[in-house]
């Protein structure tokens, strides 16, 4: 064989290496929903959605950490929207891009979104809990994880209004628009998409966060739904982290059938982000 | 807005001065060089030692076998997906990887004890039912994407004309790839190793559930080990008065770990910023 078909045949086999690769990854994740679903499903119904904890596994539901998974998802939203827009916006088209503090703070982020999440955990511990005396709750859990996906939200509006460009900023000021006017009639509305698909991406991450608020005290068994901010609370990853920790093969089966709601909850938020990312791009074409 | 802005410059001095503030006074009562060299990690125990050894050791295990199964998959799949694969596989197929990494991690630990371990305790029959090796390997498929897709965009990003320069020599698709297009995006796709190493490192309900609760300093991965932070969930579930000593271990814990993953996060940084190649 000649050196020209030792090449090829080289390029080829990794060709086929390739594909294999690939299809690993992907055939995982089929074999992972798979499990799960046959594991879950003949758990799955009414009754556990609604049902509240108990020490029987046939007998136990998700009600109280449901509760608190949505709890935590509006709550989080409220906190880290705002602040993770309003810096984003600074970053972007105010702060002096050349300036060290600009440069510092925009290290400083990129640095935040590598922390690993449980140490967030520890901060909000610290901070929440104990200083500020908020205890192991609803507010205390979801300021904590506000921290964690802030840096996400914030790379994510600053990515979406680089992509406006800079004929329309221009436009607006040469209609008289001051600063602000022309950022929340023109860029804002401009760049929504990017800037919604970026924090519900976030949020479906704070979803599925367990080590933070195992952390900061959030319990296993909660007897009740939280009725309010300063409720202590569980939330569903606590649950099934629960669950999977006992020998009882009874438990397992509601850990699987637990982790369904949950996958469907985080596959149901990357839907509204990708459908939310093809719209705005066919939308707005500059 | 700046206020905002702020707000995340406090994060990080509240995560610097919180664990100053604990860590200074677990040093106190534990010396540094104990904490650096004692070969044990026994705080929970009527005889304490503060090594922190063991529980490096145990993280850096299951990273390392994370990363052995990452890198390979990942590349290979970023290569394929840029240089082989037509034009529409890889549009439905790197949505479908992100995925991959969507997944809630306690997911994956349930997969690590309930998937894994079972298929592994065939091949190996003396292993334990906590494993390193069963860890490392589910948090391997979970980094998978990490390096898969950033290091594609690294490869995307090579102009064109590089690429076919390459082939007007008469390489093959392989030539090119390993020859031209990686020394080109070699910075892009470091950085997205380094940064699933850090990720590795700092990932806590896999190894929590199927690394298992002992610290030990071994490289066997067949046994239980576990890593700093599945010792901080572990302290965390149990019932630790504030201000005791235990309470401050997990400070300790998390300052190590949060010193490995800063210097990390740093060292991409910068790679990001200078090393980026321009291309006109």
């Amino acid at each position: 064989m000649n050196k020209l078909k030792i090449n090829r045949l080289k390029d080829s086999s990794f060709k086929i290496w390739g594909i294999i690769s690939t299809l690993i990854g992907l055939i995982l994740l089929v074999i992972f929903i798979g499990d799960i679903l046959d594991d879950g499903l003949k758990r799955l119904n009414w009754d556990f959605i609604t049902s509240l904890p108990s020490r029987k596994p046939e007998r136990a539901g998700i009600y109280t950490a449901l509760m608190g998974t949505l709890w935590i998802l509006i709550m989080t939203a409220i906190i880290a929207f705002p602040i993770g827009i309003a810096a984003g916006i600074y970053l972007e088209e105010y702060g002096n891009k050349k300036s060290f503090l600009s440069r510092l703070l925009e290290i400083n982020i990129s640095n935040l979104a590598g922390v690993p999440s449980i140490i967030y955990g520890l901060l909000g511990l610290e901070v929440f809990v104990r200083m500020l005396k908020m205890g192991p709750s609803l507010l205390a859990g979801s300021l904590t994880l506000a921290l964690l996906i802030l840096p996400i939200i914030v790379v994510a509006t600053r990515e979406s209004l680089k992509a406006v460009p800079d004929s329309i900023r221009e436009a607006s000021f040469g209609m008289g628009a001051t600063k602000w006017q022309t950022i929340w009639m023109n860029l804002l509305p401009a760049s929504m998409g990017g800037v919604l698909t970026g924090v519900i991406l976030a949020l479906s991450r704070a979803v599925g966060e367990t080590a933070p608020l195992i952390v900061i005290g959030a319990l296993a068994y909660v007897p009740f739904a939280p009725s309010g901010p300063m409720d202590e609370f569980s939330v569903l990853p606590m649950q099934i982290f629960n669950w999977v920790s006992r020998p009882q093969h009874g438990f397992v089966i509601n850990s699987a059938a637990a982790i369904i709601v949950l996958l469907t909850i985080t596959i149901i938020m990357n839907g509204i982000a990708v459908y939310l990312r093809n719209r705005w791009q066919r939308k707005i074409k500059w | 807005m700046l206020f905002s802005t702020m707000i995340t410059v406090l994060t990080t001095i509240g995560i610097v001065l919180v664990f100053l503030g604990e860590a200074v006074g677990f040093f106190k009562e534990v010396s540094v060089w104990e904490f650096l060299t004692d070969t044990e990690w026994t705080p929970l125990f009527a005889n304490k030692h503060f090594g922190i050894l063991p529980l490096l050791s145990g993280t850096l295990l299951t990273s390392f076998i994370a990363i052995v199964v990452a890198l390979p998959i990942g590349l290979s799949i970023a290569i394929y997906l840029s240089e082989y694969a037509p034009k529409n596989f890889r549009k439905t197929v790197k949505p479908a990887l992100e995925l991959l990494a969507a997944i809630p991690t306690v997911v994956y630990g349930f997969f690590a004890l309930m998937v894994v371990t079972p298929f592994l305790q065939q091949i190996f029959p003396d292993m334990a039912g906590f494993s390193a090796l069963s860890a490392g390997i589910v948090m391997g498929i979970m980094i998978i994407p990490f390096i898969s897709s950033m290091s594609e965009d690294a490869l995307y990003a090579v102009p064109y004309s590089l690429k076919e320069a390459s082939y007007g020599m008469g390489s093959t698709r392989l030539q090119t790839a390993f020859k031209v297009m990686i020394p080109s995006a070699a910075s892009g796709i470091i950085v997205s190793i380094i940064l699933a190493v850090s990720r590795a490192l700092g990932e806590t309900m896999i190894v929590a559930i199927a690394a298992g609760q002992q610290p030990r300093l071994t490289a066997n991965p067949l046994v239980p080990v576990e890593t700093i932070t599945a010792y901080i969930v572990q302290v965390s579930l149990g019932d630790v008065p504030h201000g005791s000593l235990e309470y401050k271990t997990i400070f300790a814990a998390g300052i190590t770990l949060f010193i490995f993953t800063y210097i990390l996060n740093n060292i991409s940084y910068v790679i990001k910023k200078k090393f980026h190649q321009k291309y006109e």
